[in-house]
């Protein structure tokens, strides 16, 4: 059964130091219901990614306590959580898919959240998505194994510190026009590289920042979307695959081989070749990774990223523009929200309504991953 | 976290890998199955000699941190004590990790130490 997005939501990303986490949570929910045009009780399931309620906020059994506070608990409605790390939002909106494509419901809610900034350490927690006692315990942390995974790229490739910094440039420009940006301002390529390392060759202004936000998508199946909804957007495929899950284990560090495996699979449910694919919203939790996913999405041949940033074709009027909302970099990653935001942002852009970030676009690609790329999610839109 | 540490104390001092007489690959840290052959796949635990060498590198929190790959093909990833580049040859050793407070076990495990080149 044919499925399609008929609402979206999302709050603002950043430090929302006067919002606690249900209430973020509500915000994003009510906007996507409001976007639908629906009143809620509609809703038979709730998929919620949530990398870590427990760590964070000391919170478990975290689907429950939303559905309460959203009012629904009124009706019985089911939910989940669903966990993958940063994966989790991508995998919670796979989980969503898939229960309205079976035909066992018709109207569900995928959404994402999580609340950071109440915790100490926001990274620490971010990292306890590699090995705690095979990478962690050696004192690689998740920036860590993605600085050693772009030093090879680099070393093998010829890609160098300015394709990187080029990409925080290109996101954080890109940011300036979306109102739910943490970061809404330009930043050129000397900030990037003035700024001090965190892990070598990886500097501050590589990193995506970690903060607070929640999205949330509303998915029916085709004959109830075209009932109630004017501008429905179609999930043509959207898959997941995984990867050996330490660097240690994997034949070329330089692949995340659950985005080649996953996308070859989404291009083939969808029937359509990555250079099908208009616009993208890709995992930038680390410049590197950005990089990487041109490659292993086919954009470009492994080790010919750079010259899809050297040449700006992944610029807004670029033939293929990347992370239009400004991307992990820029939007923030509010962790187990961005699969779920990134969706939110390719619905606006496929509905013509993303104002001066807008892009001529037929058919979108996001990528989510989880940690160091263990888990990835790909998921194809179209109008 | 002492039981956690304690039960792999074996692995952290010496560096073992498991090797599959099935198909003769080489994997670090140990596995309790063979992920080419599953059940067919036959483990045995294997020592590795000393000498790696620097697949790629950062250095994070002030300490140098290395993926060494060995002869076998088997990568593991550890602390370097000094200045390192790609391709520089590594020898393992026996060094304090961190500690659980003044009063907790200290944690230690497997380092390497770069090794000049015989001229």
């Amino acid at each position: 059964m044919r499925v399609a997005i008929i609402g979206v939501g999302c709050t603002e990303f950043g430090e929302l130091w006067d919002k606690s986490f249900r209430s973020i949570f509500l915000n994003a929910g009510l906007s996507a219901l409001e976007d639908a045009e629906i009143r809620g009780k509609e809703v038979e399931a709730i998929y919620i990614g949530n990398m870590s309620g427990g760590k964070f906020i000391d919170q478990e059994h975290i689907a429950a306590l939303i559905v309460d506070h959203a009012g629904l608990a009124e009706f019985g409605i089911p939910a989940i959580r669903i966990e993958n790390a940063d994966a989790s939002g991508g995998s919670a909106f796979r989980q969503a898919y898939m229960a309205v494509a079976s035909g066992i419901h018709e109207i569900v809610i995928a959404a994402g959240i999580e609340k950071v900034t109440d915790a100490n350490d926001p990274m620490e927690i971010l990292s306890t998505a590699v090995d705690q006692e095979w990478e962690k315990f050696v004192g690689a942390n998740l920036p860590a194994i993605y600085a050693i995974i772009a030093r090879l790229h680099m070393h093998r490739f010829g890609t160098n510190e300015e394709d990187l910094a080029m990409i925080a440039v290109k996101n954080h420009r890109n940011a300036v026009h979306n109102p739910k940006a943490q970061f809404r301002k330009e930043i050129n390529l000397e900030d990037v590289m003035r700024s001090s390392y965190i892990a070598e060759p990886l500097k501050v202004l590589d990193c995506a920042p970690l903060c607070d936000g929640a999205s949330a998508v509303i998915l029916a199946n085709e004959e109830v979307a075209k009932k109630i909804c004017d501008t429905p957007i179609y999930i043509e495929a959207c898959t997941q695959a995984s990867d050996y899950f330490s660097i240690q284990n994997r034949k070329d560090i330089t692949t995340l081989q659950a985005v080649v495996i996953a996308s070859k699979e989404a291009y083939k449910i969808a029937g359509v070749e990555a250079k099908n694919v208009d616009v993208a919203e890709v995992h930038d939790s680390f410049t590197i990774s950005e990089l990487l996913a041109y490659e292993d999405l086919g954009f470009a041949k492994k080790g010919e990223g750079k010259k899809l940033i050297r040449e700006g074709e992944t610029e807004i009027g670029g033939k293929i523009p990347v992370n239009t909302s400004g991307g992990l970099k820029a939007c923030g990653h509010a962790v187990g929200a961005t699969g779920i935001r990134q969706i939110v942002d390719l619905v606006i852009q496929l509905r013509g309504e993303a104002g001066k970030r807008q892009v001529n676009a037929e058919r979108a690609l996001a990528l989510n991953l989880g940690g160091s790329g263990a888990t990835a999610v790909v998921s194809i839109l179209s109008r | 976290m002492v039981p956690r540490f304690w039960r792999k104390i074996k692995y952290r001092y010496e560096i073992l890998t498991s090797f599959c007489e099935n198909c003769g690959n080489h994997y670090y840290p140990q596995r309790e199955i063979c992920p080419k052959c599953r059940r067919e796949g036959v483990l045995k635990e294997e020592k590795v000699c000393d000498y790696g060498k620097v697949l790629s590198y950062t250095v994070v929190n002030g300490r140098t941190i290395a993926l060494v790959e060995f002869d076998n093909g088997a990568k593991m990833l550890a602390e370097v004590c000094g200045k390192v580049e790609i391709g520089k040859k590594v020898r393992k050793a026996f060094r304090k990790y961190g500690e659980d407070g003044d009063f907790g076990i200290i944690y230690y495990g497997t380092k390497f130490i770069p090794i000049e080149e015989q001229n």
